[in-house]
């Protein structure tokens, strides 16, 4: 899976669930003041299981989720890790 | 439709015959002792009921989500104190288990799984319950790790539980800690005479310059609300959905044993068509909200996002119908469901705190409809269409 293919899953996701939404893939999701406190689990749900991987605990810190950017990133780190994929 | 996986040792039939030996026939006399007897929850744990949310490598017995619904749903049936001591334990072990480094998973889950340690999840204080963001517990940094001061309250199993989930503000934002009773600092205060679930053992935690290491820290600082918590009460609000169904189940069942005996006018209670029809609203009501708990695990058993307002919606309506069953059974009793000691007077004061807890029916609303206008504002791509084009 490429780079821009995981990007635009995450990004496709993301505006599934806040449609008004306009997000370029460098923009801190956070900072936006949308998220509530509900989609930080929603978002590590969608990554481990669209991406069939778990996402070891060192990586779980919020710079990791700011933007689409970061998160095809981590899943990208995640997914070469090796360790980390799903049985 | 089977409740339960066929070659799964759990199954709704073994966990009703728990609770009707185990629980149902002492329920009265925990609501009435504010207790629940140590030898109980030796027997829980001993089933496997205590760590179900665990798989097998963390102790558990690798329990789906689905089955572990049924569970809640049965023992909730017989006593909502019981079901809420085994919401609150899972909550912290199912944290423990997702956001717990490797060495907090190995000192606290082998407890939480074989029931030597209890759990209890803290994040209510005196001025802060719905709005989360006003909690004014502090865990300032030291040398070694934090020091933590504030007050919680109305905390479920906070007399005896070993070791809690308690939220404060760290210098980087809300954060989850694991703090060990036995802590210099810590000071648990008994609440008693509550209206309902009387026997779940409610504490007040007084935290007083209250030192803990730096691995106390549960998940990365910062992210304990937005995480851990949400994570945690995710599993709590599934389990006191299931629950719910449990006291509209009882309700059905009491209802229709007392309108088969009670008589009025020339023929028994159940003849009557006004009985007949606050009888139908209550299977309904049990029914769809049995569906939705079933739909909520599982989504959670498939790992889809989706679970999360699923669970919202199913606990919305399994708490107000429960409420709704409880006082109908109530009135099909007439004064013999209002007399000390009824089980129907009982699931009434139980039910009505299902709509305050895990998030009060005014939260859900409010987050029912944010979700509905959200979805209504465009076209959400199905999960198939999303797949399509990473492939
Ligand atoms: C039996 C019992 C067990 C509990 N166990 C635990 C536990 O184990 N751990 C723990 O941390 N906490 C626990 N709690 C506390 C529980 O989580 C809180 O009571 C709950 O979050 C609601 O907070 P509150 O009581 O402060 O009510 P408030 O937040 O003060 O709300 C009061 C009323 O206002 C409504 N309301 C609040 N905000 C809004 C709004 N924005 N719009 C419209 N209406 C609103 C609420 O729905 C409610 O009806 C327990 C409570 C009880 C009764």
């Amino acid at each position: 899976m490429t780079t821009e293919q995981i990007t635009s899953a995450i990004r496709e996701f993301i505006l599934g669930r806040y449609p008004e939404l306009e997000l370029r893939d460098d923009e801190d999701i956070f900072r936006l003041g949308f998220v509530n406190s509900l989609f930080a689990m929603e978002l590590v749900l969608f990554i481990e299981s669209h991406f069939q991987l778990s996402i070891p605990n060192e990586e779980l810190a919020l710079d990791g989720f700011r933007t689409v950017d970061a998160m095809a990133a981590l899943v990208e780190r995640t997914a070469t890790s090796g360790v980390a994929a799903k049985g | 439709m089977t409740d339960t996986p066929a070659t799964s040792p759990f199954t709704r039939e073994r966990f009703r015959a728990f609770a009707d030996t185990e629980i149902a026939p002492h329920a009265a006399e925990f609501d009435r002792e504010q207790r629940i007897p140590t030898e109980l929850v030796k027997r829980l744990a001993a089933e496997g009921f205590l760590g179900a949310v665990l798989p097998t490598e963390a102790g558990g017995p690798g329990m789906d989500m689905v089955t572990f619904g049924v569970l809640h749903e049965e023992v909730g049936r017989a006593c909502s104190s019981v079901r809420s001591l085994l919401t609150v334990h899972s909550m912290v072990a199912f944290a423990v288990n997702r956001w717990g480094t490797a060495e907090q998973r190995a000192a606290w889950l082998p407890g939480l799984a074989d029931g030597t340690a209890l759990g209890a999840f803290c994040l209510t204080e005196p001025g802060a319950g719905s709005d989360a963001g006003r909690i004014a517990a502090t865990a300032e940094r030291t040398g070694g790790g934090f020091v933590i001061n504030g007050t919680k309250k109305w905390i479920t199993a906070g007399q005896t539980a070993d070791v809690y989930l308690v939220f404060a503000k760290a210098p980087n934002g809300m954060s989850a800690f694991l703090v060990d009773r036995a802590t210099p600092g810590l000071r648990v205060k008994p609440l008693h005479d509550i209206m309902g679930t009387r026997g779940s053992m409610l504490a007040e935690l007084e935290f007083r310059d209250c030192e803990v290491g730096s691995r106390a820290l549960l998940g990365p600082e910062g992210m304990g609300l937005s995480l851990v918590g949400t994570g945690a009460l995710d599993i709590g609000r599934y389990s006191v959905a299931c629950g719910s169904v449990g006291i509209s189940q009882a309700c059905v069942e009491a209802c229709a044993a007392h309108t088969a005996r009670r008589v009025a006018g020339s023929a028994p209670l159940r003849e009557h068509q006004l009985i007949r029809r606050m009888l139908s609203d209550m299977v309904t009501g049990l029914e769809a909200g049995r569906l939705l708990c079933r739909r909520a695990g599982a989504l959670k058993d498939e790992g889809d996002p989706a679970t999360v307002m699923a669970t919202w919606t199913a606990k919305y309506f399994a708490s107000t119908a429960a409420v709704s069953a409880a006082s109908d059974a109530v009135q099909i009793h007439g004064a013999s469901g209002f007399g000390a000691g009824a089980a129907v007077g009982r699931y009434y004061r139980d039910a009505k705190v299902m709509e305050i807890i895990e998030g009060s029916s005014q939260i859900q609303q409010l987050t029912i409809a944010e979700q509905a206008f959200q979805a209504a504002a465009g076209p959400r791509p199905s999960r198939s269409a999303a797949e399509e084009k990473v492939r």
